[in-house]
C-alpha cells in the first residue's frame, strides 16, 4: 500500500498537458542542433520506408515523433544509430549529422557511434545477467574491469534511471526477475552507463501500465537536463506531455516538425490536425 | 465419438510402445544381473570372453566418447555460429551447406564407418606417415582416433541442427540490445549470443553422445579391436569397446551359447554407461540453465 501511494505521488507530480503555458518566444532559432537530418531516404529492398526526411533534434530537448503504426517511426529511428545496418539488403540517400560529423557514410566506425547514441527498445531486452551486469556490460565491452569503477557507474546509472532504491539490494541477482517496469528502467540505465550524449527510445512505455509509464515520462523530463532525447511513440498523449519538439510522420514522410505547442495546438498541415484530433485511423 | 476412438487408439498406441520397452529393459536386466560383479566391471576377459570382465571395452567406450565429443562440439558449433550469425541468410552457400547437413543426417552409419577407413585411416593417417614418419606405420592404421573422428563426422549433424536452433531461439531484440551498446559483433557474440544459448548448445552435446555412444558400424573398421590385453594409451593405439563388444560376443566367438550371461550383462552396462554419461550432460545443463537465471 504504502509503495502504492508514493507512485500514485509521481503520477500527480507530472506535468499535465502544456497547452495553457505560453509558447516559448522565437525558441526554435536559439536551440544548438544536436543532429541533423538532410533529404534522408531509406529502402528496405525495393521498399521505401523513408522519403525525403529533413529535420533537426536539438540538444537537451526531447524530441518526440509520432504517427500511425507503419508509418516508418522506428525506421527513422534507427538510423540514427545505425541498427538497420543489420537487416540485408538495406540502402539510403541523403544524410545525417551527429554535431558536424557525417554518420550515415558507410565507413563510419558503428560501435563508437552507439556509444555516443544509446537506445532503448520497445520491448525491454535485459540480457540473462544480474541486474549489476547488465547496467555494468556496456562499460566492460569497452574495456573497464575495475570494479570499484564499475560499481560507482552502476550506482548512478540505477540513480539516474529511477531504478536504485528499488534493486540496490539485489544488485546479484538476475534481471529477469524484475517487473516490465523496472525492466524498462534497467534497460535505460544500462543505455546512460556508457554515457551517451544522445538517447533514441522506441515506444518505451508501450507494453507499460499507466503508473510505470508515469516513472519513465517523468524520468526523461529529468534526464534531459544532461542528455540529448530522442522519443518515437504511438501515444500522442504522451508526445504533448514530454517533448519539446514533435515531428509527424505519414507514409515515410515527415508531414510536419514544429515546436510541440504549436503542433498539437496550430498544425499547419492538414493531415496533423486530422492526427491528432482522432479524425484518421 | 470420434474423438474418443482416436484418444483411445493413441493411448493404445503409447502401451504398446511403453510396454515394449519395459520387455527389453526387463529382459536385459533379469538376464544381466546374475553376472554383474565388481570384477566384471574392472576387469579384463578371460577364456574366450566367458569369464572375468569388460573393463577395456568400458574404458574404450567412454575414450571413445570424450574423444568424439571433443572433435564434434566445436566444429559443429563454429559452423552453426557461422551459418546462423555470419552468413546471409539467402546466400546460396548457407542453402547448399544446410541441404548437406541434413543429408548427412540420413546416411546410414555403415557408410560412415567405410569413409572413416578410406579417409581417416588409409588417406589421413597413411598421409601422416608418410611425411612425419618415412613411411612406417604409426597413424595409417585403425585407431581410437580415426574412430572417433569418424563418430565425431556422424555426430556433426545433430550438433550443428541444435545449435542452430539454439541461436535462432535467442531473441532479436537481445542481440540488438548488445549492439546498441557499441558491442562489435564478436563481443555481442561471446558475451550475449552464446551464453544465452548455451544450454540448448549442450543439449546437442548430450543428443551426439546418446547417438554415438552405441554405434558400432562406424568403429568397426576405424578402431575397434576384438580383443586386446592392455588399454589404450596414445591416439594411435586400438581400443575395446562395448557395443562392439557385444557384436563380438555374439557373432564371432568360439562359443556363442557359453558367452550369453556376459552378452546380457554388457548390453546393461552399455545401456547404464550411455544413461550416466546423458545424466553427466543434464545436470551440467541444468547447473548451467540455473546459473544463467540467477544472472552471471
Ligand atoms: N526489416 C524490415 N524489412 C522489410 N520491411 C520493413 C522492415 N522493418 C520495417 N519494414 C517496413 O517499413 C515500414 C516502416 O516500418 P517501421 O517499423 O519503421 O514503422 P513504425 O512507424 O515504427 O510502426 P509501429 O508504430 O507499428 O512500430 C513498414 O511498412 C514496414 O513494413
Ligand atoms: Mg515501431
Amino acid at each position: 500500500m504504502e509503495v502504492m501511494g508514493e507512485e500514485v505521488e509521481t503520477l500527480d507530480k507530472l506535468p499535465q498537458i502544456r497547452l495553457d503555458t505560453p509558447a516559448r518566444p522565437e525558441s526554435l532559432p536559439a536551440e544548438k542542433e544536436k543532429i541533423r537530418i538532410e533529404d534522408f531516404s531509406f529502402w528496405y529492398g525495393k521498399t521505401k520506408a523513408l522519403d525525403g526526411i529533413t529535420s533537426r533534434v536539438y540538444q537537451n530537448r526531447i524530441t518526440a515523433y509520432i504517427g500511425p503504426s507503419g508509418c516508418g517511426k522506428s525506421t527513422f529511428l534507427r538510423c540514427l544509430n545505425r541498427m538497420n545496418d543489420l537487416i540485408p539488403h538495406t540502402r539510403w540517400e541523403g544524410r545525417i549529422f551527429l554535431d558536424e560529423e557525417e554518420i550515415s557514410r558507410p565507413s563510419l566506425d558503428l560501435t563508437a557511434l552507439r556509444r555516443q547514441v544509446g537506445m532503448v527498445f520497445q520491448k525491454s531486452n535485459p540480457f540473462p545477467k544480474t541486474i549489476f551486469e547488465n547496467v555494468a556490460f556496456g562499460l566492460r565491452i569497452a574495456g573497464e574491469g575495475n570494479l570499484p569503477k564499475l560499481s560507482a557507474a552502476v550506482e548512478e546509472s540505477l540513480k539516474q534511471a529511477a531504478l536504485w532504491e528499488e534493486v540496490k539490494d539485489k544488485l546479484e541477482r538476475s534481471a529477469l526477475a524484475l517487473s516490465g517496469g523496472q525492466q524498462q528502467r534497467l534497460c535505460i540505465a544500462r543505455a546512460l552507463a556508457v554515457r551517451p550524449e544522445v538517447i533514441l527510445l522506441d515506444e518505451p512505455c508501450s507494453q507499460l501500465d499507466p503508473i510505470s509509464t508515469a516513472k519513465i515520462e517523468e524520468l526523461l523530463l529529468d534526464l534531459k537536463s544532461r542528455y540529448t532525447i530522442v522519443l518515437v511513440t504511438h501515444n500522442m498523449q504522451q508526445a504533448a506531455r514530454v517533448s519539446d519538439f514533435s515531428g509527424f510522420f505519414l507514409l515515410g514522410q515527415l508531414v510536419e516538425f514544429d515546436d510541440t505547442r504549436k503542433l498539437f495546438t496550430t498544425p499547419s498541415d492538414k493531415r496533423t490536425e486530422d492526427y491528432i484530433t482522432g479524425r484518421f485511423g | 465419438m470420434k474423438d474418443k476412438l482416436f484418444i483411445g487408439l493413441s493411448a493404445l498406441a503409447m502401451l504398446v510402445i511403453l510396454a515394449m520397452l519395459a520387455l527389453i529393459l526387463g529382459n536385459i536386466f533379469w538376464f544381466g544381473k546374475d553376472r554383474l560383479s565388481w570384477e566384471f566391471i574392472s576387469a579384463s576377459p578371460r577364456v574366450g570372453m566367458t569369464e572375468g570382465g569388460i573393463f577395456p571395452a568400458i574404458f574404450g567406450t567412454v575414450a571413445l566418447v570424450f574423444l568424439m565429443t571433443i572433435a564434434v562440439m566445436p566444429a559443429g558449433v563454429m559452423t552453426a555460429i557461422y551459418l546462423e550469425e555470419y552468413a546471409r541468410a539467402d546466400s546460396k552457400m548457407v542453402h547448399i551447406v544446410q541441404q548437406a547437413v541434413a543429408n548427412l543426417a540420413g546416411v546410414p552409419s555403415i557408410v560412415f564407418g567405410l569413409f572413416g577407413l578410406g579417409f581417416f585411416v588409409n588417406f589421413v593417417g597413411r598421409g601422416v606417415d608418410g611425411l612425419f614418419f618415412g613411411g612406417e606405420l604409426n597413424y595409417g592404421q585403425p585407431a581410437i582416433l580415426w574412430a572417433s573422428a569418424t563418430l565425431a563426422l556422424l555426430t556433426l549433424p545433430v550438433v550443428i541442427v541444435t545449435t542452430s536452433e539454439a541461436l535462432r531461439a535467442v531473441p532479436r531484440e537481445i542481440k540488438e540490445g548488445g549492439l546498441a551498446l557499441g558491442a562489435t559483433r564478436l563481443q555481442n557474440l561471446w558475451r550475449i549470443i552464446i551464453p544465452s544459448a548455451l544450454p540448448g548448445i549442450l543439449t546437442g552435446g548430450i543428443l551426439a553422445v546418446s547417438r554415438g555412444a552405441g554405434e558400432v558400424a562406424p568403429i568397426m573398421f576405424t578402431g575397434a579391436a576384438y580383443f586386446l590385453p592392455y588399454l589404450p594409451t596414445s591416439p594411435n593405439d586400438q581400443f575395446m569397446e562395448l557395443g562392439y563388444h557385444v557384436y563380438v560376443m555374439a557373432t564371432q566367438s568360439p562359443d556363442v551359447e557359453a558367452t550369453k550371461p556376459i552378452l546380457y550383462s554388457t548390453v546393461l552396462v552399455l545401456l547404464a554407461l550411455t544413461f550416466l554419461l546423458n545424466l553427466l550432460a543434464i545436470y551440467l545443463r541444468a547447473r548451467l540453465r540455473k546459473r544463467f537465471a540467477e544472472g552471471r
